[in-house]
């Protein structure tokens, strides 16, 4: 148990500072730099938070991290986009059950000038084997999250294993979505990406969608409320309420109208 | 310079649109800057209640391991940020032993991880600075019958204006600090989203404006600091003259 001094001197330090202490009910998502980046939760979240009074706290980081900090009991609800490591995730029994929200895609990004003339294609797996074959500059997130896994089972896909040229011609950056874009950007390299991400982005530089349309490049995104009885300080809930709202009818219409230059970001398919 | 220059003519468009969003005081832009200096000031006053009488103590105690403790403090300085924000954040996490606190993800787990930082910085130069000031007095103090413990508070008090630059200099690391509050804070907007942590969550929307705006502040803030540390530093000096 914890000393009571320590409880009685953090309530003190919270009552003086006067922060960290708001009496709102809220609840923490773990979720995707995409789902940040791109600007939906900001666009869809004053929507719930007006009709029920809870405000969402988002942790966006990659999925990866968002699966082992919902593991930890770090967050209330869970909404990533890898679906194999979600489905892993209840059936370990961290989660309760897991729901499709909606979907996107991925695209292949790259230089305007496209030294390995992957442009105009729909096979990523075949434009990822030419990228390799003429070693022309990759950049991959390489940080386990949803893209990272997404872009790890095209090389499968391919059979190529090019984290053997980490350090040459495919580089690893170990960061989020838009981090790496920048570092694509930065050295005219390919790079895969969500497509939402990609809208949003403000710095694009050289780089132009190459490569889109393969079936296999569908994303899907799915939300998960964290086991309450792995962790019972989860708020189960409000979590509850949220993940019924997103998946119901306002929380998947407020996704559809989300527009971007006119461009829809995401697409509602919950069940 | 050159480079600096190089910055504005690639930039010129996100610096021109930098520069309205502070001098238009965006709110958005003003809030995060507040909580900022909400966080690293507390941060920086309880790591001096902390660390200064942990400083003065290994300055006029003797003890064994005395001279190992001050080695240690003195490398506590140099603790990188985010070793520190994992360690913090196993501490917090519900996984961990003050889980039921819920404090993770709230500027109070901030405050915590820069108290981490900053307790060392306050501790070594108050060590630094009250050990050089027992020397100068030791013969004054074991003449008025003072123990070398209860010389501390003069000492303290005698040291007061270096001490306020062991406090800026110990703010300079909390304000500009990313590392440690992006794991424990979580970036959350509006509750624990800072400058550092929206300089780099910005710079990874490609949105270089906001960020640079940021970074601005940043800079001139630190400017601030440091002139008041040299302000300071030179009276401290001249009252010590006129002390001699």
């Amino acid at each position: 148990m914890i000393p009571d001094f320590i409880r009685v001197s953090v309530v003190a330090l919270g009552l003086t500072t006067g922060i960290g202490w708001a009496d709102e009910p809220f609840i923490i998502v773990q979720s995707t730099t995409s789902t940040q980046n791109s600007g939906l939760l900001d666009y869809i979240l004053p929507g719930f938070e007006a009709e029920t009074g809870i405000d969402v706290r988002v942790v966006a980081v990659g999925t990866g991290q968002a699966i082992r900090n919902a593991v930890n009991g770090d967050g209330d609800v869970l909404l990533v986009h890898a679906k194999p490591a979600e489905e892993q995730f209840v059936a370990d029994g961290w989660g309760v059950e897991r729901f499709d929200v909606m979907y996107n895609d991925f695209v292949l990004v790259g230089p305007k000038s496209d030294p390995a003339n992957v442009k105009g294609g729909s096979d990523i797996v075949e434009a990822l084997a030419t990228v390799a074959g003429g070693e022309a500059p990759f950049v991959s997130r390489g940080d386990d999250s949803g893209t990272h896994k997404a872009e790890m089972r095209h090389w499968g896909a391919a059979g190529i294993d090019p984290t053997g040229a980490s350090g040459t011609w495919y580089r690893e950056a170990g960061a989020g979505m838009g981090a790496t874009l920048n570092v694509a950007s930065g050295m005219g390299a390919y790079v895969l990406t969500d497509r939402a991400t990609w809208l949003s982005f403000g710095n694009r530089g050289d780089l132009e969608v190459l490569v889109e349309g393969d079936p296999r490049l569908f994303n899907q995104y799915g939300v998960t409320l964290v086991n309450p009885e792995k962790h019972p300080g989860v708020r189960a809930t409000a979590g509850q309420r949220f993940i019924d709202w997103l998946i119901g009818p306002d929380g998947q219409a407020a996704i559809d109208s989300y527009m971007l230059d006119g461009q829809q970001l995401f697409f509602s398919n919950a069940k | 310079m050159l480079i600096w220059w190089y910055i504005v003519q690639g930039f010129a468009a996100e610096f021109n649109q930098a520069l309205s969003l502070i001098l238009n005081g965006d709110a958005e832009l003003w809030a995060i800057v507040l909580l900022s200096l909400r966080v690293s000031i507390f941060a920086v006053l309880i790591s001096a209640v902390i660390g200064m009488p942990i400083g003065a103590a290994l300055a006029v105690a003797r003890f064994p391991g005395r001279r190992v403790m001050i080695i240690l403090v003195n490398a506590l300085m140099g603790f990188p940020p985010v070793v520190v924000g994992l360690l913090v954040y196993l501490m917090l996490s519900r996984s961990g032993p003050l889980g039921v606190l819920e404090l993770l993800y709230t500027p109070t787990a901030m405050i915590i991880a820069q108290v981490v930082l900053v307790t060392p910085i306050m501790a070594a130069l108050t060590r630094q600075v009250v050990e050089m000031l027992a020397e100068e007095y030791s013969e004054q103090l074991r003449s008025l019958g003072v123990s070398r413990l209860a010389s501390v508070p003069v000492l303290l008090w005698d040291a007061r204006l270096a001490l306020v630059t062991a406090l800026l200099a110990g703010f300079g690391r909390a304000i500009a600090e990313v590392g440690a509050v992006i794991i424990v804070g979580g970036n959350i907007n509006h509750v624990t989203r800072v400058m550092t942590t929206t300089i780099a969550l910005e710079t990874s929307k490609g949105n270089l404006a906001l960020a640079l705006a940021l970074g601005v502040i940043l800079i001139g803030l630190a400017v601030v600091v440091n002139a008041m540390v040299s302000t300071l530093t030179l009276r401290a000096e001249r009252e010590g003259l006129r002390h001699a």
